[in-house]
């Protein structure tokens, strides 16, 4: 029996570049801090140390406070459940909330400081060998 | 157990917590078609029991990879299981499943960006439900390696017979293996992280 056969295709250099970060946050009703409530911050998310972190499904996200009574129920589940560090696909699967939902109520606790986002390690163009060492090593152990 | 309909959110079990120094996380993408095992794989070698996360994909979602016509115009819900692995007090391996249909994986924004690389899991019995997927991850160039799983009455082909019907090139890795055997399952990744690992080495991972 033969199997069927496929044909490989090329790499595409017009494959779909990195798209933005998902835009549809929920309205922010609530200004009961008194800050700057401008659209912009919602699409500029800064890290502790202010570097621009974009939100990915492993990025892990992390409390650094306890719920404020300010907050909407699902940012006090959140920040809940965020006691220790966990990613955003774990929060989505907790909260029952779609990504792009997770992303935007991160990113508003993101901005309250809230929370913390400890970026993701990507795959970039000079990869870190012992980044992958280190993956090595850890499923050996398994 | 259904959590979903539950009213209280229930978190992770105690020792499923991340320990606070975690820092910083990495993730492979397990894809295949329909009924190959992906869900078992994820299932097999994750130190929590998988969960599923979801994604809704809108027409502007859609736009970003526009190949299909305008037929996919219409909002629609994707799921995906993933499991976990803590490598390091701070490094975690995070496992993506994709069941269902794998035209919208690649809607999913962010799915593949960043991933290390991907195991394209297949069944012998059908091959070709594997073939789209694959060249799809060769135009977005994620490095893959194949693993075989190896059902009881599934066709038994030679390596280099699958190769050549993959159409794949001598150095991505083909393996057998038992999804539902957690030692199994860590061999393949095992297999995905020295390829990635020859890739590095070699200057030819982009």
């Amino acid at each position: 029996m033969t199997p069927p056969q496929r044909k490989r295709r090329r790499s595409r250099p017009d494959v779909p570049p990195p798209p933005p970060p998902p835009s549809t946050p929920p309205t922010p009703e609530s200004g009961e801090d008194g800050d700057n409530k401008n659209p912009e911050r919602l699409y500029v998310i800064s890290g502790a140390d202010g570097a621009r972190a974009e939100l990915d499904l492993v990025t892990l996200i992390v409390a650094r406070a306890a719920p404020p009574p300010s907050v909407t129920p699902e940012q006090a589940a959140l920040l809940r459940l965020c006691l220790a560090p966990l990613s955003v696909a774990e929060l989505s699967a907790y909260l029952n909330l779609p990504f792009s939902a997770m992303t935007a109520l991160i990113t508003e606790l993101i901005t309250a400081e809230l929370v913390q986002a400890r970026a993701p390690i990507v795959r970039q163009a000079l990869p870190d060998r012992s980044l992958l060492e280190a993956v090595m090593h850890g499923l050996q152990r398994l | 157990m259904d959590f979903k309909g539950s009213d209280t959110i229930p978190g992770p079990r105690s020792e499923d917590h991340l320990p606070h120094t975690a820092q910083a996380a990495v993730k492979i993408v397990i894809v295949g078609g329909f009924g190959v095992g992906k869900t078992t794989m994820v299932g097999s070698v994750s130190e929590i029991r998988p969960l599923t996360t979801e994604e809704t994909m809108t027409q502007a979602g859609i736009g970003v990879d526009d190949n299909y016509g305008s037929d996919s115009k219409t909002a629609t819900t994707v799921a995906m299981d993933f499991g976990r692995i803590s490598i390091t007090d701070e490094l975690v391996l995070y496992l993506f499943g994709t069941p269902g249909q794998e035209r919208f994986w690649f809607l999913w924004n962010g799915l593949f960006e960043g991933a290390l690389g991907a195991v394209v899991l297949i069944d012998t019995r059908r091959l070709e439900v594997s073939f789209d997927v694959m060249g799809r991850l060769e135009e977005r160039g994620v490095p893959f390696v194949v693993a075989v799983n190896s059902f009881p009455d599934a066709p038994s082909y030679p390596i280099e017979e699958l190769r050549t019907a993959l159409d794949l090139p001598p150095d991505v890795p083909i393996v057998e293996c038992d999804a539902r055997r957690r030692a199994s399952s860590r061999d393949v990744l095992m297999t995905l992280m020295r390829f990635l690992h020859s890739l590095a080495m070699s200057g030819a991972l982009t």
